[in-house]
């Protein structure tokens, strides 16, 4: 039990729990601790570290800022009301206070208030879903479409949307450069007659690649009245980050060792079979290193994207609060921020877990 | 007319000023049945001549026969064991026999293939260690499916490069004795390709030096009388099997140092020692 919940830890990419089972096992207590002060303590220091950082930061930002409402105060309208902004300032009223870097508690209270908001949109549109079920079932008997929910999504409805656009964006990705990049791995001749294209459009900026597929599809979609931005969004994605898959796929498919290739040859496959049984297989560790920077990739440049798309999704989100002003508006954008990061980081740790359930290693286990 | 046969068969690899020839005018005639081992250095063109022969490779000039027709390419009547196993790193080791089972057989049904790759997996022993991948198998082992391998395929000939180098000692013994062993029950004509004088007496029916590279060619050849089964400890002891060692031996040392004294050349060392300061512990620190 104990070996087989530390063997699917280290799979999944949680090691470092490992110490701690041990530990709690009894197993050689003075080596296990020493482990668990590296892996786990002195990261959680270091997290510790960095909040205090943050912390005086922010506060040290907060100072600039607040001496700098009661110096205009005192310089426009005089000193009384230097004074009477000095003391809004400290009351803590909302109206007067300082916009700049938020300090860690301000942050955790802008995530609680979000959470919350989210529960009250989600008893909203369950509420709302109620309201219309009657009629919606009619409609649906008449062959209309039924009446959906229109209010303002919540934090956690534009994780969501986020999620849905850079799957969409990276399974795009996925079909379009792993089979090219095959095709172009196996022959030579294609390989160099693209590779000036490639190289070309591959550091190509994510915002340049969202207007080009702009022009596109706002023309393909002339006639058609649906909204054209999440299409427009996840097509951006998924050609910003494809690239990495594409160069390293072909990579991978035509610098096959060369032992395997003889294996096929004195085995006589056929060319299907040489493809599907030994390139693609011995390949594969290079192909799931190129679709994991695409992940990574498309993550990072979705938010970008969403921003300028105006599509749903956290860059929006990210975007409207930064257009907002409201007081804890910043403190909103950090959240996203941090959970932007916690997410990217989490798919990056699933996308590892299938290539360790895929691929082979070939050194000794 | 031989079973395989080479005809003023040369082959170069590179363009212009670096091209060299690596094989240049190699005869060999190779009867059915017949085990022969070809002994030479490191870099003089063994593995070119065993590509050349399984088809892999192409001549530059003359041809390769085998069984009176002209080689164009790997077949499944003639198997390779590679030097570096060449297992397929994915695939256990009941795939990567069957495999090859599925590429000769195509009619087999697969009830059939799998009892197949079983009965050849036992053969050398590795039945308890059938689902396992290669990166879990000893080197040893590693190359006792590579042998597997290309014998389920049931090739006329069997084409050994070095199958043997990269083990120990005494793995080595075993699995020359396995081969044996396998090669016995239906005399398979068989060429190996081997660095090791001891292993190709104690295998071969006839031993041929490949003279070092470049230019290489086939040099006179050695019959080999001894009687099988050949016991490798008796044969220490035996009259014939010394001298025909020590002749072959003498041969390869004699050609060598015609290689080395080719190359030689004089440089005049500068007449200067090495300056070693003390440590502080007094003596040399290696860390």
């Amino acid at each position: 039990m104990k070996d087989r919940s530390i063997h699917i830890l280290n799979f999944v990419g949680l090691g470092f729990f490992e110490p701690a089972i041990r530990l709690a096992s009894g197993e050689e207590v003075k080596k296990n601790l020493i482990v668990l002060f590296k892996k786990v303590l002195l990261p959680i220091l270091s997290v510790g570290l960095f909040l205090i950082v943050w912390h005086s930061g922010a506060t040290y930002l907060y100072t600039i800022e607040k001496d700098a409402r009661i110096e205009k105060a005192l310089n426009d309208r005089g000193e009384a009301a230097a004074l009477e902004m000095k003391t809004c300032v400290e009351s803590g009223d909302i109206s007067c206070q300082p916009n700049t870097l938020p300090s860690p508690s301000q942050v955790w209270g802008a995530y609680k208030s979000l959470l919350m908001d989210h529960r009250v949109i989600a008893q909203k549109k369950a509420a709302f879903a109620e309201k219309v079920a009657a009629t919606n079932a009619q409609r649906e008997a008449q062959g209309l479409v039924a009446i959906k929910y229109t209010g303002r999504p919540s934090f956690v409805d534009q994780i969501l949307t986020s999620l849905k656009t850079v799957f969409a964006g990276f399974l795009l990705a996925f079909f379009i450069a792993v089979p090219i990049g095959i095709m172009l791995g196996l022959s030579p001749t294609l390989r160099s007659s693209v590779n000036w294209l490639i190289q070309i459009f591959k550091p190509v900026s994510p915002v340049v690649w969202l207007l080009l597929v702009f022009m596109i599809v706002k023309t393909l979609t002339k006639n058609s009245d649906s909204d054209s931005s999440f299409i427009i969004s996840f097509i951006s994605v998924g050609l910003c980050s494809m690239w990495a898959t594409l160069v390293n796929t072909s990579m991978g498919v035509s610098s096959v060792d060369k032992d395997y290739i003889n294996v096929a040859k004195v085995l006589q496959l056929n060319v299907g079979q040489k493809v599907f049984k030994i390139i693609l297989p011995s390949s594969f560790p290079l192909i799931f290193t190129g679709l994991r920077i695409t992940l990574s990739v498309a993550w990072m440049v979705l938010i970008a994207i969403e921003l300028l798309a105006q599509s749903p999704g956290l860059g929006s989100f990210v975007w409207e609060e930064f257009q907002n002003g409201a007081n804890d508006s910043n403190s909103k954008i950090i959240v996203a921020m941090f959970v932007i990061g916690i997410i990217g980081f989490l798919l990056d740790r699933i996308m590892l877990t299938i290539q360790k359930f895929v691929t082979f290693t070939e050194e000794t286990a | 007319m031989a079973y395989i046969e080479l005809r003023n068969v040369s082959k170069s690899f590179g363009v212009g000023k670096d091209r060299t020839q690596v094989l240049s005018n190699i005869n060999l005639e190779i009867e059915e049945g017949e085990f022969v081992a070809i002994v030479g250095f490191t870099g003089s063109g063994k593995t070119t001549l065993i590509n050349l022969i399984s088809g892999l490779m192409m001549p530059d000039e003359g041809e390769v026969l085998f069984k009176g027709e002209l080689v164009t390419g790997p077949s499944h009547e003639r198997g390779v064991i590679f030097q570096n196993y060449s297992l397929l790193p994915w695939l256990n080791v009941r795939n990567n026999v069957g495999m090859a089972v599925k590429e000769a057989f195509k009619k087999m049904i697969r009830k059939e293939r799998n009892k197949r790759v079983e009965e050849y997996v036992e053969m050398v022993n590795l039945l308890p260690a059938i689902n396992k991948l290669p990166k879990e198998l000893s080197g040893g082992m590693r190359q006792r499916v590579s042998v597997t391998r290309a014998l389920s395929m049931s090739p006329d000939v069997i084409l050994m490069d070095e199958p043997l180098s990269a083990l120990d000692a005494l793995t080595r013994g075993n699995l020359q004795q396995e081969i044996l062993k396998i090669w016995n029950k239906d005399k398979k004509t068989a060429l190996l390709i081997t660095n090791d004088v001891d292993e190709g007496i104690l295998m071969a029916d006839r031993i041929i030096p490949l003279k070092p590279g470049p230019k290489a060619t086939l040099g006179p050849e050695y019959e080999i009388n001894l009687e099988r089964p050949r016991d490798k400890t008796a044969l220490n002891h035996n009259e014939e099997y010394k001298k025909l060692r020590n002749s072959i031996i003498e041969y390869l040392i004699q050609i060598g140092e015609q290689r080395a004294s080719k190359k030689e050349n004089n440089y005049t060392l500068p007449d200067i020692k090495p300056v070693i300061k003390p440590t502080p512990f007094g003596r040399l620190n290696f860390g």
